[in-house]
């Protein structure tokens, strides 16, 4: 099999490079069958590239621990899911993914995009093969995943425990699909340049693709959070590590372009600027690859050290140098439409809000790359920790979320005096009232206070929005309120998806301002004895050690440290926090014994238990206790996040046209219910399809 | 005219206060990355270095070197690059990754004591092989 699999990444190689040099040649101009045959490669592709991973699958379900990747990552006792999951637990596997899932996307981008868009087809066919080359080339060069060993050992080494963990046969996948469907994006974006066909065509063709990864870039960084959260066991879920930011980099620039290309759409303006950051947000994915690989920065999340990062950087050069050269080159052809008419305008706003996620994006990458940096320049290695990205980052941060407030309800062009008071009196002072309220709780800590405050103001916001568009389809349509709010989200959804996406990001807001109440002690107790913490929120929680019991699992050994908790005096059951020293079939371990965290869920706060170990082998053991507030907010707020998301890109919630006359965003609701409504649907029967 | 010169006005001050925090945010929290070779030139160059200055160490934990007492979560071990060995000592927990088999690499924040020894705040092992175990013979 592994034959089969290495005969179809080199058919690979050659499908792909035949479509890139094809396509980029512009020979197909004026002969539609050569056209459909560069499109028709990507599905050739993607067949070779299917052939390939069947082929390792089949290598891991056998156990042909003669097959180094197969050897390396799994044992004959790993449960079956994990060994589904090997293939993307290493480097040459997730090569190999990576490159499987971008040709399917590229085959998706072929079949699923409307008729009107098929002159940029061919260049789009190229862009992907070219990527997909670039990943294919890499594997065969240097990290084949079919490398045979020179013997056949009797078990494999079984896969890390840290990756055991369901979070885990998600988390990467997730991540790779919103890293890898961001050269869709880029596809367009340079197959838009190389055929100067600059209207706003390619920004439509594209918009689901660009939520796609969008939503996928989501998903993918909160099941890492989740994943740091239970898995690492130091009692956080971020920590500002570079393998964590680099998954940052290119959601920070997709969700300013998610915003930009909205004053494209209506206006006509920021052509350049949206071409800037989808080329960027395409590097920057190529950079968290990068860095994700070849451990040029030190990192829990990264894989061994290895040269393939050479071949990343030079393909970061080589793309980078392609993507500006290409707009440099169109520039001219790039002018915008319309002027800036007031800085009191929602154009503004959306400006603004993209200069600091730029902004941001900028001081994470400038942070990560430091070391690297400051050694260059000055030959002293200067590091900079989560001290640094929080100093700069809260306060950028508290500007974006005021600006999530006023962004979508300014008016357009220019706000005039009574559109502020009418749209923002009753939300600033929805601001006022919590901000108040805090006070009079006894709340003291400056940015907390305000990151609560302007929640509270963003929250006032859309529910004012809800409400107001709510009340006009009653009043208009004699409709009850269920079926008024309902129809309000179903006909606009594109707008009243954004405003739950944006009430996702707020309870990620407060739920990151709740850690900043976290409570920790450490503590060695004999059996019998506790120790007494008090909560933020007011309640003691009392932790009794229970003792120690030890005992062996499908492929490990157990130590377990049991907690009786007791919450204000009443009993509030067990936790257990576990050593597991991981073990193959012969019972030889495997890997340094790993640490489960016992994790008590709340709404208010999570009890976060780690056994940090056992004196000596007696049943006094070593303990570690968090209070966590509000970290069940972060999952639930990313859950509001993609349902968001999803109602946005439901097939119906489609490109507004951009000859629709800009409406003050007060009166925009009702019109949408009539006039503007129209107009969205038919626009959406047709784009609906692109995903 | 007016409107593009306010929102430049805007665009300005959203660019000078990111590039101020930035380098504010470097001079407060920045910190040396040393080698312990590294560490002995800095303080043999300045003396002043001893006691006041924080810094990261990265290096491998001389094997055998680890002394843990777990009743008081201590623990002493040695940290050398093959040139330079310093004493390091550390009260806390350390990961699942820290022993003193197979050359661990750390990564030790603290500052030097006038005894020699680096008092830790922080110790982070980073694992080379992390997410993969080691493999006797690799296919050469």
């Amino acid at each position: 099999m592994t034959l089969l699999g290495e005969f179809s990444l080199w058919a690979a190689v050659i499908v792909g490079l035949w479509c890139a040099v094809i396509s980029f040649s512009g020979r197909w101009n004026g002969r539609p069958e050569l056209a459909a045959t560069v499109t028709r490669s990507t599905h050739a592709l993607l067949f070779c590239l299917l052939a390939a991973s069947l082929a390792l699958w089949q290598g891991l379900i056998s156990h042909d621990f003669n097959i180094e990747y197969v050897a390396a990552y799994t044992s004959r006792n790993l449960p079956p899911y994990f060994i589904v999951s090997a293939f993307w637990a290493g480097q040459k596997g997730s090569l190999l993914f990576w490159a499987v899932v971008l040709s399917l996307f590229g085959s998706l981008a072929q079949t699923l995009t409307p008729r009107r868009y098929s002159d940029l087809l061919p260049y789009v066919a190229g862009v992907t093969s070219a990527v997909v080359v670039f990943f294919v080339g890499v594997m065969v060069l240097s990290a084949n995943p079919f490398d045979r060993l020179a013997f056949t050992p009797p078990d494999g080494r079984g896969l890390n425990p840290q990756l055991q963990n369901v979070g885990m046969v998600i988390h990467p996948p997730m991540l790779y699909l919103g890293y890898i469907s961001i050269t869709v994006p880029f596809a367009f974006a340079a197959a838009a340049l190389l055929s100067r066909k600059l209207d706003t065509g390619w920004i439509h063709a594209i918009r689901k693709w660009t939520l796609v990864s969008w939503l996928f870039l989501s998903i993918g960084i909160t099941l890492g959070m989740w994943w740091a959260y239970v898995e690492l066991g130091w009692g956080g879920y971020w920590a500002w590590d570079p393998v964590e930011n680099a998954s940052l980099l290119p959601w920070l620039t997709m969700t300013a372009f998610l915003h930009s290309v909205m004053i494209q759409e209506k206006r006509g303006m920021l052509k350049r600027w949206n071409l800037g950051l989808i080329v960027g947000t395409f590097l920057l994915s190529i950079f968290g690859t990068f860095i994700t690989r070849s451990g040029v920065i030190s990192s829990v999340h990264s894989f061994t050290q290895s040269n393939v990062g050479y071949f990343f950087l030079a393909f970061l050069v080589i793309a980078g140098t392609f993507g500006f050269t290409l707009l440099y080159t169109r520039w001219p052809l790039l002018e915008a439409e319309a002027s800036l008419d007031s800085v009191a305008s929602r154009e503004a706003a959306f400006l603004f809000n993209n200069l600091l996620f730029v902004g941001i994006a900028f001081s994470v990458l400038w942070g990560t790359l430091f070391p690297i940096l400051s050694e260059l320049v000055r030959g002293n290695k200067i590091t900079v920790g989560p001290p640094f990205f929080n100093r700069v980052n809260v306060p950028l941060g508290l500007l974006l979320l005021g600006l999530t407030g006023i962004g979508p309800l300014i008016a357009w062009r220019k706000a005039s005096p009574e559109n502020l008071k009418r749209q923002f009196f009753w939300p600033v002072l929805a601001g006022l009232a919590t901000l108040a309220g805090l006070l009079a709780a006894g709340m003291r800590d400056p940015y907390p206070l305000m990151a609560l405050a302007l929640a509270g103001f963003v929250a006032g916001t859309i529910a004012q929005e809800f409400q107001r568009g709510t009340r006009a389809r009653m009043r208009m349509h004699q409709e009850p309120l269920p079926i008024a709010l309902g129809r309000l989200i179903g006909r606009n959804r594109r707008r009243y998806g954004g405003y739950l996406v944006h009430v996702g990001m707020l309870i990620y807001f407060v739920a990151f301002a709740g850690m900043a109440f976290k409570r920790e002690q450490e503590a060695t107790l004999k059996p019998g004895q506790s120790v007494e913490m008090r909560s933020p929120f007011g309640h003691t929680y009392r932790f009794t050690h229970l003792g120690i019991s030890q005992y062996e699992a499908l492929n490990r050994i157990v130590t377990a440290g049991t907690i009786e908790v007791t919450k204000d005096g009443k009993s509030d059951g067990l936790i257990t926090s576990e050593k597991r020293q991981h073990v193959d079939s012969f019972k030889r371990p495997t890997f340094e014994p790993s640490t489960e965290v016992g994790i008590r869920s709340g709404l208010q706060e999570d009890l976060y238990v780690v056994l940090a170990g056992v004196v000596n082998g007696t049943e006094e053991a070593v303990y570690r206790f968090n209070l966590n507030p509000l970290v069940w907010w972060v999952w639930f707020g990313g859950m509001v996040l993609v349902s968001g998301g999803l109602v946005t890109m439901w097939p119906g919630g489609g490109p507004t046209i951009r000859t629709r006359r800009p409406a003050q965003a007060g009166y925009e609701v009702a019109l949408d219910g009539r006039t503007g409504g129209q107009a969205d649907r038919r626009a959406d029967g047709t784009a609906a399809s692109a995903v | 005219m007016k409107a593009g010169h306010k929102f430049l006005l805007g665009a300005a001050l959203i660019v000078g206060s990111v590039a101020f925090l930035i380098t504010e945010g470097v001079r407060e929290t920045g910190v040396y990355f040393l080698t312990p070779s590294e560490l002995a030139q800095k303080t043999a160059q300045d003396p002043s270095f001893v006691e006041n200055v924080g810094f990261k160490v990265g290096a491998k934990v001389v094997p055998g070197s680890v002394r843990r007492d777990a009743a008081n979560r201590r623990i002493d071990f040695q940290v050398s690059d093959g040139v330079k060995t310093y004493p390091v000592t550390y009260k806390g927990l350390v990961p699942d990754t820290f022993t003193d088999a197979d050359d661990i690499e750390v990564v030790v924040e603290g500052r030097l004591g006038r005894d020699g020894v680096i008092r830790a705040t922080d110790v982070l092992a980073k694992c080379g092989s992390r997410y993969e175990a080691k493999f006797g013979a690799k296919k050469a």
